[in-house]
């Protein structure tokens, strides 16, 4: 897979004073923890120890979709070989009444009911000695239970649609302009039907909780998303203060946001940990990752567009239903990037929901705008084709120069020169718009391309920079590391700050005693942490500065702040670079301590006054055969318009992965659901079908690396999610243009392509 | 898991004598590469009380007969047995069977025994929380009927209805055994009563009124081989696998062509398909048509028709019908121009 970033990786001196736009930073070529996970010294939740030998906890689930539980026999179970504890509804500890105040606003369930809500909720939890003895423990259970009717046919439910029940970020329902006069004015339509399926995040690393108690305070290692929230949730749920929870995580092994909230299990472990004394330790089965730890919801979209002969868009209506649980109300917001992508006279969008007996959903990478994106930018290239009209040009004809939702100007869109680059990188011009034009033998080929978009999130978040006496540095925030590089871009901020080499930086994170720190979920914590580091190297080189300037032995002292710059592990003046002194001369001449420094940052004047997106534009090749239909997908081209790209390895890496699950959206990853019974029949990854290498053909990702100054300092906005936007209607796309075969149903598995 | 003894055995009587000794009620079982076995224990759905490991049997070789075939260990392991000079050069269908099998990971581990007996994927056996299996509790009825059954069976099920205990429409998984098929190999079995020889045709089973069982092997049986014929097929062979993705999946319709030629005439044929039947499905009448006719449209959409005879899909897996006939003249088309010529195209 030939790669290429386009980052012209400046190395430049910081200035204390500077503002405004930054050069790009000093990179930090190997990831910080790439020795660490390659030998395997990375530790994960599942795999810590507590001070004294842990106990196993195993969650036994419902075997029915609906109803309530009649009774547990537990006595076989109590007996067997290892068993410490069987706890149950009719046994379990009580915890206060459930709080719904954010984030902890999820329904888990954690014994306090006999209700079932779905297949798969947690009924009771084994502890014994060892897993297989909690295992084989489970299965001598004897649960009954009254069965109820249970609401599992979605299709057959959309009647019963409804709005949410809670405002999400965006409003539910939205409508501007007057869409019936913007309609009667197109003259040409496209009106279809989108679906997209269940789905569930499967990161290598399943959750996992170890857990123990010191009297009143619990310890625990969780694998998460959100150190913060979590150990609130724990907290609340359990009842106790906050900051009796401390909370660990240094690695988390993926989580693509099935990790942003705290489940049932978490909750279990500290239960289970106090009614047996000891420390537990819990880590789901990889079944057990469909259904109590969230998913994606289905979804069924209607898009209209109608657009004037030379290709205006006149207007969009965009109406999504979801399925959600029984227990909560949660929006996958499929229409909100309707609402900005494009101009238009006028725009309707909606989203409802439908309640059936499932566990409940969640964020699933890129909520909204991969669902959203698959659907209408399918649409589209639906227009273009009744347009007789290049998709590209599609969508220059409609290219929003300000955010048509809010009215807001952008913060910084580049989207033009996404299609540009990306559209020649590919060789787009040579297109022939004819449907199964292009064939090869037996393989019918076929180009096509659609938008990516996210927004840029920032939150609110601290970290602590402290320059040591022997000129490294250490950086330390309570953010977590998914493998997306949080560590690498840590060290290298500070470093860079600093003008130290990032090399010589450490860094902590995944710690409730460190700073405070976002949920690595929106695609935020880059653009929320980095600005908070900067801000506290900033104070704490700013801090050794001053020590300089009042030390007359110093070849700074005297000078003025302004005029002290900062590189390879020296503060020297701007104005006369050869007069310089090093951290470590500094600091040994003046106390020799540690001097430290907490940057604090959150969103300021951007989040209200600009509309803050990022862009790209995907193009994907495709070979599918004309017998079985079998998809080849033979490369994928795309540039995006992210800001600055902190980090080249990460940060590119976190697009492709992006694109390599947008191509498994298109064509393979489908959570089957049996409509009877309500379990998910393929709960395992032989069977849940995501991309291999084999699936993924050439990647040529390209970044256009224009700092958007006016979102932060940093002038990056998150990567984490916009790979996966577009990329199925790209695919999609490329197929119908193979074909001739529009499949509008996700995924887009050979048996639809046959029957179409 | 339920708790097991574990019997490691050196020699293939010490095999036997283990697997027949009077265990408790869910038996003694052989292990191979495991890859199958612990899968389906972990899951509860096998509990055998008894492993009997035979991975140090010395049943490994891959050896030429006397009269010209090929004679396979039981304990050879598929990514071997799938790059053995012998195989890759007189059996060209069967190392390609084979490769496009799972994984370079689990191939490694596999055998060729534990592969002719791996179960099917099919979900309402592999779940335990779903009450009705016929296969996996017999008399429990076939949830797989109204369920979710892309992979299910078209050809030789037993259909009476979802609650009836000798429905079953589950399928054969392995890429292997539509291969060994086609190819007419013979199983070689040993037990405490002496030994046998079975026809690949009659080892595996229709799911008749006793869908429990997949093979005609007897409780206590040992493989310990498997035979090739004298190779007819290594020019013109082709194994055609569909599936889900490029790899790592199994089949949803696979199959396996070996033919006979002279000039553009099929002088004899040997064919069966994967993916569509609780065995490997061998059609004579399509093979018989195949003899003496030449490679053509015409008489390979012949062929396609008569294999699919009788094929009645379900809810899901309806298109499996049209799937398999194109499989078919496809695979045909590619054995007809010749196995190296296939590759390239
Ligand atoms: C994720 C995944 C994907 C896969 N994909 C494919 C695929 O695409 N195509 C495919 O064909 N297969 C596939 N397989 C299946 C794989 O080929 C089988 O699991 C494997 O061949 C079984 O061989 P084994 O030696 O591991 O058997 P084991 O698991 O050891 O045994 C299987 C059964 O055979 C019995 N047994 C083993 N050896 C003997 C013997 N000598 N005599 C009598 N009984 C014996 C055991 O008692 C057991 O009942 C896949 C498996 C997995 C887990
Ligand atoms: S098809 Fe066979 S294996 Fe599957 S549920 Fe029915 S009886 Fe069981």
């Amino acid at each position: 897979m030939p790669i290429t970033a386009l980052n012209p990786g400046q190395q430049k001196a910081s200035g204390i004073a500077s503002d405004g736009a930054k050069p790009a930073p000093k990179q930090l070529a190997m990831r910080y923890d790439a020795r660490a996970k390659v030998t395997g010294t990375a530790k994960y939740a599942g795999e810590f120890r507590a001070p004294t030998d842990a106990v196993y906890a195993f969650v036994v689930q419902s075997t029915i979709p609906s109803g309530s539980i009649a009774s547990i026999d537990q006595a076989a179970a109590t007996k067997s070989s290892g068993v410490l504890a069987v706890i149950t509804p009719f046994n379990a500890p009580k915890l206060p009444p459930a709080n719904p105040q954010p984030p902890a606003r999820r329904h888990i369930t954690v014994l306090q009911e006999r209700e079932i809500f779905y297949n798969g909720q947690p009924v009771a939890v084994v502890v014994a000695r060892s897993l297989p003895e909690a295992i084989q423990a489970a299965s001598l259970l004897r649960i009954t239970y009254r069965q109820t009717a249970a609401k599992l046919r979605f299709r057959e439910r959309l009647g019963e649609a409804r709005p949410p029940k809670f405002p999400g970020r965006e409003p539910a329902a939205q409508t501007r302009g007057d869409l019936a006069a913007a309609m009667s004015k197109g003259t040409v339509r496209v009106e279809q039907t989108y679906t997209t399926p269940y789905q569930h995040h499967n990161p290598m690393e399943p959750h996992a909780t170890l857990a123990w108690w010191e009297g009143g305070k619990l310890n625990v290692y969780d694998s998460t998303q959100y150190i913060a929230g979590d150990c609130m949730t724990i907290a609340r749920t359990l009842g106790i203060p906050t900051d009796n929870v401390h909370l660990e995580c240094p690695y988390t092994g993926g989580g693509f946001g099935c990790k942003g909230s705290t489940w049932s299990h978490v909750i279990l472990a500290a239960m289970a940990a106090k009614v047996v004394g000891k420390p537990v330790k819990l880590t789901l089965e990889r079944p057990q990752m469909w259904g109590p730890v969230g998913g994606r919801p289905t979804t069924v979209q209607q898009i209209k567009l109608a657009a004037t002969q030379d290709g205006k868009i006149t207007g969009v209506q965009h109406d999504v239903i979801v399925h959600t649980s029984l227990m909560e109300d949660f929006l996958e917001p499929s229409a909100d990037q309707t609402r900005m992508l494009y101009a238009s006279e006028a725009c309707a969008t909606s989203h409802k929901m439908v309640d059936m007996n499932l566990g409940v959903a969640t964020f699933m990478r890129a909520p909204g705008e991969s669902t959203g994106t698959a659907a209408l930018e399918t649409a589209m290239d639906e227009l273009a084709l009744a347009l007789k009209m290049d998709p590209v040009q599609l969508r220059l004809t409609n290219y929003a120069e300000k955010d048509p939702g809010s009215d807001k100007p952008w913060s910084s869109k580049h989207l033009r020169e996404c299609y540009e680059q990306a559209g020649e990188r590919f060789g787009w011009s040579k297109r022939n718009p004819q449907p199964a034009s292009m064939r090869e033998g037996n393989k019918l080929i076929g180009w096509g391309m659609a938008t990516a978009t996210y927004p840029a999130n920032r939150s609110a978040a601290q970290a602590l920079v402290r320059i040591l006496t022997n000129g490294h540095a250490f950086v330390g925030c309570g953010s977590q590391d998914l493998g997306t590089g949080t560590y690498t871009i840590m060290a290298q901020t500070a470093g860079d700050t600093l003008g130290i080499d990032p090399r010589l930086v450490e860094a902590k994170l995944g710690d409730s005693t460190l700073p405070k720190a976002p949920a690595s979920g929106g695609s935020q914590s880059a653009a929320s942490i980095c600005p908070a580091i900067s801000a506290a190297a900033m104070q704490a080189k700013l801090k050794v500065a001053q020590l300089a300037i009042n030390d007359p032995e110093s070849p700074l002292h005297g000078a003025i702040v302004a005029d002290i710059s900062a590189s390879d592990g020296r503060l020297f003046l701007s104005s006369s670079p050869g007069s310089s002194d090093s951290y470590a001369d500094i600091l040994s001449r003046n106390g020799g301590k540690p001097v430290e420094a907490l940057g604090s940052t959150e969103p300021g004047e951007d989040s209200t006054a600009m509309s803050t997106h990022s862009f790209g534009a995907v193009f994907a090749e495709v070979a599918v055969d004309a017998e079985t239909y079998m998809v080849e997908v033979r490369r994928i081209v795309a540039t995006y318009d992210i800001g600055t790209l902190i980090n080249d390895t990460t940060g590119i890496n976190q697009l492709e992965g992006g694109i390599v699950w947008g191509v498994g959206f298109a064509l393979h990853e489908e959570s089957h659901l049996d409509e009877t019974y309500g379990r998910y029949v393929n709960a395992n990854l032989a069977e849940y079908h995501v991309p291999v290498n084999a699936d993924i053909g050439k990647l040529d990702v390209t970044v256009l690396n224009i700092p958007d100054i006016k979102f932060n300092p940093l002038g990056a906005r998150g990567i984490g999610e916009i790979g996966i936007t577009g990329t199925a209607a790209a695919v999609g796309n490329a197929i119908f243009h193979a074909t001739g075969k529009r499949i509008r149903n996700f995924p887009i598995t050979l048996d639809k392509l046959m029957n179409a | 898991m339920n708790p097991f003894e574990y019997q490691r055995v050196s020699s293939t009587e010490e095999a036997i004598r283990h697997i027949g000794a009077p265990i408790g009620t869910h038996g003694a079982k052989f292990l191979g590469g495991g890859t199958n076995l612990i899968d389906l224990m972990k899951l509860d759905v096998e509990c055998p009380s008894v492993l009997v490991d035979i991975t140090r049997l010395e049943l490994t070789k891959v050896e030429p007969t006397a009269n010209g075939g090929l004679m396979v260990g039981a304990l050879v392991r598929n990514s071997n047995l799938a790059n053995d000079p012998h195989v890759i050069e007189k059996y060209p269908l069967l190392s390609q069977a084979l490769l496009s099998g799972a994984s370079p990971q689990l191939r490694n581990m596999a055998t060729t025994g534990g592969n002719l007996l791996q179960r099917t994927r099919c979900y309402y056996f592999t779940d335990t929380a779903f009450p009705a299996c016929n296969k996996r509790v017999p008399g429990s009825g076939c949830a797989a009927i109204q369920g979710f059954n892309r992979i299910h069976a078209i050809l030789g099920q037993t259909d009476h209805g979802p609650t009836s205990g000798e429905s079953c429409i589950a399928t054969n998984p392995s890429d292997m055994n539509v291969a060994l098929t086609a190819l007419g190999a013979t199983i070689h079995v040993q037990s405490a009563h002496g030994k046998r020889s079975i026809p690949i045709a009659d080892f595996h089973r229709l799911p008749g009124s006793t869908p429990q069982l997949d093979t005609n092997l007897k409780p206590g049986e040992l493989i310990t081989a498997v035979e090739l014929p004298v190779s007819r097929f290594a020019k013109n062979s082709w194994y055609l696998k569909v599936r889900d993705r490029q790899s790592y999946a199994f089949a949803l319709v696979s199959v396996a062509i070996g033919l006979e030629m002279d000039g553009n005439t099929i002088l004899s044929a040997g064919m069966a398909l994967g993916g569509v039947a609780h065995k490997p499905w061998r059609s004579l009448e399509a093979e018989q048509e195949l003899a003496g006719a030449p490679a053509t449209r015409q008489s390979i959409e012949k062929a396609a028709d008569l294999a699919l005879e009788g094929a009645k899909g379900y809810e899901h897996n309806v298109f499996k019908i049209q799937l398999a006939k194109q499989s078919i003249m496809r695979a045909l088309t590619l054995a007809a121009r010749g196995t190296t010529a296939g590759r390239e195209a």
